[in-house]
């Protein structure tokens, strides 16, 4: 993973709440076995109005998305972040993000910021008075400025540390392999097993067909 | 005393206790905590970078005895037998087969009786179990916390990290208690009951907790209807619903086929019955509800808390108060084509859809098959029956219940996760409106410019014979029909020698 200290990029503003994710990428992309090449579907359903923010010059190269409350809601699809990582985007600042959405932002190098709603409709103003305006995120400082106003934002430590250290999750874990296998071995023999599979016997299943 | 001494001897709750017994490592210095895993479930959507992310770290699967696979969210509901027209979806579940193949996991595949929702395929084969962790690539693996177990969806990084460590470092969580005192109205489900509460505490009310679902209403519940509820406990931004064991989830899972025997048996029922909160137990936040002062709840809107009880009418956004809702709900009403203040019951819908991880289960199906046997489905009205599961396909055949839909108008059709998300075939055309069983009514979710009412299975039934939304109350039953007792019927008991069981 990168490592991340500060990026300067075009913030862009989505004055939008509970963008869930299948608005940042609709199921129907989820389809491919890739780690990369989702850049075109992200925000696919809005990218065709013209009027949608992405779609104008000055945001088009934007890196940092500032958006409304309740971001990244939905379902737990890890492709949300790699559609706005492939398109560019290295921070999201909302005042509330949830929870998968966060985690999977955290394990894949992407910056979610929780920033006081006050302070993302400061950020708003900015970015639409003068469209093409970068937004600095410092990570060390944990801050967001744009033209004269900072902005403090949230993130936890150890998400924090992994980012600013570009450390794999389960390099770090296998570091404790022994307690693993320590604990494995406690494991209490009514627990379940996926195998030796049992099922209940087999039956054929007969294909339901187009009706009409 | 030591701080773990101490924190051991303190009343707790029951998300708390089945996390402390799966803690491999405490974290210090903010780090989290790491948690070994019981049970890993695993689809062809989110799987596929997971175990290309072994292969190109040289990483085994740890323990391909703890994880299960099957195929879901692409399979087609038609001519299973025939290969998958669509080449992606095609793709993707060949690279699952393929994976599986490689790194020796169990899969169940189409075609084969235990395949189908992988919410639906844990409990049937009787792998979800109180007292269990539980993580799926899907959000909706918050079902399994139906049984007492701690369950929740995870990214695709996740399940790779599961896949190779077995185990997951996460972040201490809060515990919500959420008390459903008395008794649901005739009519009413548990679907109604969860909308209620997603209605009430918003989609972003559950953020950081694991809620645990309490009190008599709850209690009244069968295992099935507890599922349902679990179920969307993310649509309320929860990651885990719980709800403390009973011998109804005892009964429901005795006899399946991974369900301990003999002495394993005995052992987990006196530990399971340990797993409920402590009656001195703190919770950081509680909500209490009335069933009793439930009626079927509807979505009007596009996000599942956007919900109303069925003889509201659609909201008047002037007369909302806080800004961001007032422009959230303006934009919901013109994306589902609504007038503000249409009595609901006025909608009509093109399709109802019956199926999904929330609402595809046998019992689903049969409280269905009770309203809808001998009536015809209104003119011009698709109705699509998808069963959660082969199994519960089966079922519903040997029970006759395919019968009772097909002569209704409906179409019956193999196992899936179907038009809840529109990733196989069966998707709603721009514009199209739908009354759906299943667990999200986001813009194009059901497929682009497709219209979404969540609604329960009665409600989907009434929606289908009337075709605008409705409830039973608004049918003519014949005298003495129960419609009290859809969710309380416990499933025949399991038996062994009968051949197909759900």
């Amino acid at each position: 993973m990168e490592k991340f200290t500060t990026h300067t990029g075009v913030g862009v503003p989505l004055r939008r709440s509970n963008v869930d994710t299948d608005q940042i990428i609709p199921a129907v992309y989820l389809k491919r076995v890739t780690r990369t090449g989702f850049e075109d579907a992200l925000f696919a359903a809005w990218r065709g109005d013209p009027t949608f923010v992405l779609n104008q010059d000055a945001y088009r190269a934007g890196s940092v998305l500032v958006a409304g409350p309740d971001f990244g809601t939905g379902s737990s699809r890890e492709h949300a972040v790699w559609a706005l990582k492939d398109y560019g985007f290295r921070v999201v600042l909302a005042s509330r993000f949830a929870d998968i959405f966060r985690g999977n932002s955290g394990k894949q190098g992407l910056v979610a910021g929780v920033v006081a709603q006050e302070d993302i409709e400061l950020l708003w103003k900015i970015l639409e008075t003068n469209p093409g305006t970068e937004v600095t995120v410092d990570l060390v400082n944990r801050t967001a400025s744009a033209q004269d106003v900072t902005v403090p934002f949230q993130i936890d430590d150890y998400t924090r540390w992994r980012l600013m250290e570009g450390l794999d999750d389960i390099g770090l874990t296998l570091q404790h392999e022994d307690e693993i296998s320590a604990f494995e071995a406690t494991r209490a023999s009514w627990r379940p097993k996926t195998l030796p599979a049992r099922t209940l016997p087999k039956v054929e299943i007969e294909a339901a067909r187009p009706v009409g | 005393m030591t701080d773990d001494e101490e924190m051991s001897n303190m009343a707790g709750t029951l998300a708390e206790k089945v996390w402390d017994a799966h803690l491999v490592r405490r974290g210090t210095d903010g780090s989290p905590d790491l948690l070994y895993i019981d049970l890993h479930l695993v689809h062809e959507v989110t799987s596929p970078q997971a175990f290309e992310g072994l292969r190109l770290a040289g990483r085994q699967v740890r323990r391909p005895d703890l994880t299960i696979a099957t195929e879901d969210h692409n399979t087609p509901t038609l001519d299973i037998d025939l290969p998958i027209a669509d080449l992606t979806s095609r793709t993707q579940i060949d690279t699952l087969r393929n994976n599986a193949r490689e790194f020796g996991v169990r899969i169940h595949s189409l075609g084969d009786a235990d395949q189908g929702i992988v919410h639906q395929v844990g409990p049937q084969l009787g792998l979800t179990m109180p007292g269990l962790t539980v993580v799926c690539g899907d959000s909706h693996t918050s079902t399994h916390g139906a049984f007492g177990a701690l369950a929740f969806g995870i990214g695709t990084s996740e399940v790779e990290h599961v896949l190779a460590t077995q185990t997951l470092p996460l972040a201490p969580f809060k515990t919500m208690a959420i008390n459903v005192e008395g008794e649901l109205p005739p009519g009413a489900t548990s679907k109604d009951i969860i909308l209620a509460i997603i209605a009430k505490i918003g989609t972003g009310g559950g953020q950081g907790y694991v809620l645990e679902y309490r009190g008599e209403a709850i209690r009244r519940l069968s295992m099935e209807a507890r599922m349902t509820i679990c179920n969307m406990s993310i649509e309320a931004g929860a990651r885990a619903g719980m709800i403390a064991p009973d011998d109804t989830t005892f009964e429901y899972l005795k006899g399946r086929p991974h369900a301990p025997e003999g002495a394993d048996w005995d052992a987990a029922v006196e530990y399971w019955r340990t797993l409920r909160s402590d009656d001195d137990a703190v919770f950081d936040a509680e909500v209490t509800l009335r069933a009793s002062d439930l009626e079927p709840f509807v979505t009007w809107g596009t996000n599942p808390g956007q919900g109303l009880p069925i003889s509201a009418t659609v909201p008047v956004p002037e007369q909302i108060a806080d800004e961001n809702e007032r422009v959230a709900a303006e934009r919901a009403i013109e994306y589902m084509g609504l007038t503000p203040g249409q009595p609901l019951r006025e909608i009509p819908v093109d399709t109802v859809f019956i199926g999904s991880c929330t609402n595809g289960r046998i019992e689903d199906l049969r409280s269905v098959a009770k309203v809808v046997q001998g009536r015809k489905k209104a003119d011009g009205v698709r109705v699509l029956v998808v069963p959660a599961s082969a199994r519960v396909r089966l079922q519903a055949e040997a029970e006759g219940l395919d019968q009772i839909f097909l002569d209704f108008g409906a179409e019956w059709r193999n196992a899936g996760c179907s038009m809840c998300l529109g990733m196989n075939p069966d998707q709603l055309q721009p514009g199209e409106r739908a009354a759906s069983t299943s667990n999200r009514n986001f813009e194009g979710r059901q497929g682009k410019g497709g219209r979404t009412h969540l609604v329960s299975p009665l409600v989907a039934a009434a929606t289908a014979i009337r075709g605008t939304l409705s409830s039973l109350s608004d049918l003519d039953l014949p005298e003495g029909t129960d419609i009290t007792s859809f969710d309380g019927t416990p499933l025949a008991p399991l038996d062994p020698r009968v051949l197909v069981q759900v």
